[in-house]
């Protein structure tokens, strides 16, 4: 072997493998900067207080309850509404219609509602749901979530489904199963730890979103459980205090961003411990 | 008849294969023959191939039909159109004419789910569905059949013990499908295929994945099966072809070379292409 080829090759190897090193600690810094800052700032704002006392006035004491009983309830609803609705349509696309022109078309679409800015979906409620209803409301809130929600369980139970082996369909249909039976009692529990994945990623896309939330639940200093009604939430109460002039309410903005990022963190935790286990592919 | 000998290309293949005692209780001499399924002028297309060039033979009832040649002559494909799966893709199709038992199933009119609760069929890899072992085999008994739950555990039990798993499965029916080894898992798909009590019984390479031990005892099942169903079996591997069938067809480039009792494909092949075949010479 050429002995001054071979030398070049190692080097072009060294070079390479020492740029991605590179980019790969520059990305792990920025998320380890936030992580350090956010729990610098956060954790002394958490106390009993946060999750036992509502949004205070600036300058009394106070917490995030409120705040975080809205986050849970609208991105429960929101998840509750989109994830059938997302299902269905991944169920659609992986068996019953996997390369008809419908479904390209509705893959293509879905694609770009995946893409879509969170503040368009949220104008979008505002003008479906907000401007004709005449106020902000819990209910518009979770719409507007939910519509994020759609596209991305579309797409990860429509992949997770792909992923069944067409033997397995085969051999249900063989035993002269039909269809729909094929897909909930074969195929769904095959996919299924996948698409409980797609879910909760799902979840963890919409617990911290706050343009959507802006134009349709907006927020509500008081405790409030009225679907009707404005909701508070983390996001748009982090977005208010942390832009007011108030120490404290700025404080409480940090802790609100912590507990978000801890909640977003374990649930992208939680769904990677389920795809792993996920019981095909071997 | 002589057949000249030379030597072996591969050690791995069998020169001539050494003809097992033919089944005298159940051989094709014997008994009465029944003809289950009537191939006429089967042809096949994928897209625009034509896999399948006009192929005619008939399986007969409690007989092992064994459809041996290299890979791509189609004789899959043939098993395939036997239970129409082959319809699951948009691409596919077939003409000419199956009759089982006189109805021809290729009648677009046919209701496939009945049609494939009638003709069975195990696979090449083991596919457990995702569920318990005892749900495996009571999964295809429900879809026809309301027994009760002590019929249902008999019903259970019977296909188990016909597959020869029964006595390593019983204290574990609870536990996953997957959670069997590779040759477990065959023997819980062809106790699946058995339980809902089909006419035919269809096998793509049952043994080919799986270790010598099993392979053994998946023959041995096909030879006890045999007496209840119309079996067509594929197979790559001619001994087995040739230790667990009544009858062999020869298939090449889609078509159907030669047809006859395993004894003569095996000792007098008429065909210039089988004899090759079978003595390792192509292929």
């Amino acid at each position: 072997m050429d002995s001054l080829l071979y030398g070049r090759r190692r080097a072009t190897n060294f070079i390479v493998l020492s740029l991605s090193f590179a980019a790969t600690a520059a990305g792990l810094l920025v998320l380890f900067l936030i992580l350090w800052s956010l729990l610098r700032n956060g954790v002394p704002a958490l106390g009993a207080d946060i999750f036992t006392q509502n949004t205070p006035p600036p300058g009394s004491r106070g917490g995030l309850l409120n705040a975080i009983y809205g986050s849970l309830v609208m991105t429960t609803v929101a998840t509750l509404i989109g994830t059938p609705v997302g299902i269905l349509c991944g169920t659609f696309l992986a068996e019953f219609s996997r390369s008809s022109r419908l479904a390209m078309a509705v893959r293509f679409i879905n694609d770009i509602l995946l893409s879509a800015p969170s503040i368009v979906i949220g104008l979008f409620v505002y003008v479906v749901m907000v401007v004709p209803m005449g106020h902000f409301s819990a209910w518009a809130g979770s719409v507007a979530l939910a519509i994020i929600v759609i596209p991305v369980v579309v797409r990860t139970s429509e992949n997770m489904l792909s992923l069944v082996p067409a033997s397995l369909r085969e051999a249900a249909f063989a035993l002269g199963t039909p269809q729909w039976k094929v897909v909930i009692f074969v195929v769904y529990r095959a996919a299924l730890q996948g698409m409980l994945t797609g879910v909760l990623l799902a979840v963890a896309r919409i617990a911290g979103e706050t343009a959507p939330l802006l134009f349709t639940a907006l927020n509500n200093q008081f405790w409030s459980t009225d679907m009707n009604n404005s909701m508070a939430n983390l996001p748009v109460v982090i977005f208010q205090f942390a832009l007011s002039p108030y120490a404290d309410w700025q404080q409480l903005a940090w802790g609100g961003a912590l507990l978000i990022t801890l909640s977003i963190l374990s649930l992208n935790i939680i769904a990677r411990l389920l795809a792993s286990w996920s019981s095909f592919g071997k | 008849m002589t057949i000249d000998v030379t030597p072996m290309e591969t050690p791995t293949r069998p020169h001539l294969i050494s003809m097992p005692e033919p089944s005298r209780e159940n051989g094709p001499q014997l008994g009465q023959l029944v003809p289950k399924a009537e191939i006429k002028d089967l042809r096949f297309y994928y897209g625009g191939y034509e896999a399948l060039k006009g192929i005619n033979l008939t399986l007969h009832d409690k007989r092992v039909t064994a459809f041996i040649g290299p890979s791509g002559c189609g004789k899959s494909t043939l098993l395939r159109i036997l239970n129409r799966i082959y319809q699951l893709y948009p691409d596919q199709r077939a003409t000419g004419q199956v009759l089982v038992d006189g109805q021809d199933i290729l009648d677009p009119k046919q209701d496939l789910n009945l049609l494939r609760a009638r003709i069975g069929m195990v696979f090449q890899k083991p596919t457990p569905f995702p569920m318990s072992i005892y749900d495996n085999i009571a999964f295809g008994i429900r879809l026809y059949e309301r027994l009760g739950p002590r019929q249902l555990d008999e019903r259970v039990e019977e296909a188990l013990r016909r597959a020869a798993l029964w006595d390593e499965v019983k204290d574990k029916l609870r536990e996953s499908g997957l959670s069997l080894s590779g040759g477990q898992q065959q023997r819980l798909c062809i106790a699946r295929a058995v339980a809902v009590k089909p006419e035919i019984l269809l096998l793509d390479e049952p043994a080919s994945a799986l270790d010598p031990i099993s392979t053994q005892r998946i023959e041995e099942l096909i030879s006890e099966l045999k007496s209840d169903y119309c079996i067509a079996i594929v197979t790559h591997n001619m001994q087995q072809a040739a230790r667990s069938s009544d009858y062999t067809a020869f298939m090449y480039l889609g078509q159907l070379i030669e047809f006859d009792s395993t004894e003569n494909i095996f000792t007098h092949p008429k065909e210039r292409q089988t004899e090759d075949y079978i003595t390792g010479r192509f292929g």
